[in-house]
């Protein structure tokens, strides 16, 4: 887990490598290519990289005319306007169409953390998952992030992609394997289970063996596609324990966390949520200050657990 | 190839497509479906290189209707075509109908899904872009309304278009003059349009939207047009071919009585008559 790699510069390089193979795929960005790290595929396949300028609508809305013609085109911004600026142009042109368009939502959740709460996307995953046809996948690192670039491309129909913009440590195996709609039990454990997605699946890790010589231990899953959400595989790995935490970088609102209330409905088990409260971002001098301030800590974590078992 | 006069005829035919959409007693949007009627039909029935065996052939012309809610007439069109059987003009906005209130791509003929303004230019230019990187020569048509061009992403289009040089792709603006509650001059002016499409980057035209020849003239001129994109300014009358309904905001969208649907249709014919005998 000490391996750290950087997401969106798997995204980027793996991108190029798709497109390098497969003509239809194209890459639009809206003036932010070396954040997105399309950059890759301006400078080897520019004919298939579109400046769109910063204007997220029109980008948005001509994927949906690239998609209509048989390509397979790639919308790269940061998650706030990817999905905030251009949210009309993907439910009416994209979604309800079912187009083959794939949207990316890159520096999301706090990762953008000096740019402050007008680039933090804490409610792109709320958003998307109230539009109907959207498939919604949160890699949780870069081994996971390179194999969704190719099962969203062998894929057919609207997906959203939500790339962190930092470094983060590497939970899967290169031997993994990564199927949408499928999660992944990351450990065994048999006090709390924890479905998380994003940075929060390796902050629950380290959680994990903070509290195992204190003799608790933590079944986390990593549930890198929130929509379809499994809800037969949220049962199987909750229906034993009965105490379940979420875990996002995402309002608690509408999120992953909601998403997992909605599949348990029907069971009576103990549910905390955890995320951001309902509130927006602010800059800091680094990720870990918000982290920190936004409670998203494996202490944060911890605490969680211990209240949930004492319950 | 139609005559002006055969296509003067066929327009007629799709004004009485569009009151059979309409149907009785049910609020539709009359005046901008009769305002683009001839623009429609010179483009269907001269222009276009479409069949409806292949609604899917990859080389088809395409045309958007951005203004979505004027789709009747683009209805009527494409039922004339035989896209699909007239009955089901008939059933228009009803529960389960092929024909929804505004365009969707699960109707034989219809390229996109439009209807929130602004975004058919956009998704036009996509497929223009499309024909470019494919070697294809096909061309992408999409009428605006006027009111529609106060969305700030028709200039985001309008911008990219020109950048990207794709002459592939004419704009028609069906310009009657009227936003949904009335006149754009007294509640939203919007200038000079051709001039504003000029200064970024077009080639314009300014033309009576109504006048058969000069439509398929314009549109075949286009043809010959290199290196950017094209946008016809076409002069119309919402509600045209309707005398109640022409020029009146009330029939922007508003339901027509069986008195009303028996007039209309007496009018649009009956001009047909006098065409015939001149």
């Amino acid at each position: 887990m000490n391996n750290q790699e950087n997401l969106r510069q798997a995204y980027g390089k793996e991108l190029l490598k798709w497109a390098k193979k497969d003509e239809r795929i194209i890459a639009l960005d809206a003036d932010l290519c070396g954040s997105t790290q399309t950059v890759f595929i301006e400078k080897e396949i520019p004919q298939r990289f579109f400046e769109m300028g910063i204007a997220e609508q029109n980008m948005t809305s001509v994927a949906a005319g690239l998609a209509l013609v048989g390509k397979i085109p790639f919308v790269n911004s940061f998650a706030v306007f990817s999905v905030g600026q251009a949210y009309n142009q993907i439910r009416q042109g994209i979604a309800l169409p079912r187009l083959n368009v794939k949207i990316v939502g890159s520096s999301c959740g706090l990762s953008d953390f000096g740019d402050g709460a007008t680039h933090q996307s804490i409610e792109d995953i709320s958003i998307m998952r109230a539009i109907p046809n959207m498939t919604i996948i949160v890699p949780v690192d870069a081994i996971e992030t390179r194999k969704v670039v190719g099962e969203v491309i062998k894929y057919k129909g609207p997906v959203y992609i939500r790339i962190n913009r930092n470094d983060l440590p590497n939970v899967t195996k290169e031997s993994d394997q990564f199927k949408i709609g499928k999660m992944q039990k990351i450990t065994e454990g048999k006090d709390v289970v924890i479905f998380a997605c994003g940075l929060m699946v390796s902050q629950s890790l380290k959680a994990r063996e903070i509290l195992l010589p204190q003799g608790i231990s933590l079944r986390i899953i990593n549930v890198s596609t929130i929509k379809p959400l499994n809800k037969e595989e949220v049962i199987k790995f909750s229906r034993d324990i009965k105490k379940v935490i979420t875990a996002e970088e995402n309002n608690v609102i509408g999120g992953l966390g909601g998403a997992i209330c909605e599949a348990l409905e029907d069971q009576e088990m103990k549910i905390t949520r955890i995320g951001i409260n309902d509130e927006f971002g602010q800059s800091a001098s680094c990720y870990e200050d918000l982290i920190k301030y936004y409670h998203l800590t494996p202490e944060d974590i911890i605490t969680k657990v211990k209240n949930l078992i004492n319950q | 190839m139609s005559t002006i006069k055969e296509l003067e005829k066929k327009a007629r035919i799709i004004r009485l497509g569009i009151l059979e959409a309409i149907g009785e007693g049910q609020k539709s949007h009359i005046g901008g479906s009769m305002s683009s009627a001839d623009l429609v039909t010179a483009l269907y029935f001269h222009k276009m290189r479409h069949t409806h065996e292949n609604p899917k052939d990859p080389k088809r012309d395409r045309l958007i209707f951005s203004k979505g809610h004027a789709v009747l007439a683009q209805y009527a069109a494409l039922a004339e075509c035989g896209y699909f059987p007239k009955e089901e003009l008939k059933k228009t906005k009803t529960l389960g109908s092929l024909l929804q209130g505004h365009p969707e791509i699960r109707t034989p003929g219809i390229e996109a899904n439009t209807g929130s303004l602004g975004q058919g230019l956009s998704i036009g230019l996509g497929m223009a872009l499309g024909a470019k990187l494919d070697h294809k020569s096909y061309k992408v048509y999409v009428i605006l309304g006027d009111g529609e061009l106060a969305e700030g992403q028709i200039w985001e289009a309008a911008n990219t278009a020109s950048f990207y040089k794709v002459d592939n792709l004419i704009a028609i603006v069906d310009y009657n003059k009227l936003q949904a509650v009335g006149f754009l001059k007294k509640r939203y002016d919007l200038g000079d349009i051709r001039g504003k499409f000029n200064i970024f980057g077009w080639k314009t035209f300014e033309i009576d939207g109504h006048n058969m020849e000069e439509i398929v003239n314009t549109l075949d001129e286009i043809d010959s047009i290199k290196g950017l994109p094209s946008a016809i300014i076409a002069h119309t009358i919402k509600g045209k071919g309707i005398s109640f309904a022409e020029n009146n905001p009330i029939f922007h969208n508003a339901p027509l009585s069986r008195e009303q649907i028996e007039k209309a249709k007496k009018e649009i014919q009956g001009e047909t008559i006098l065409e015939v005998k001149n």
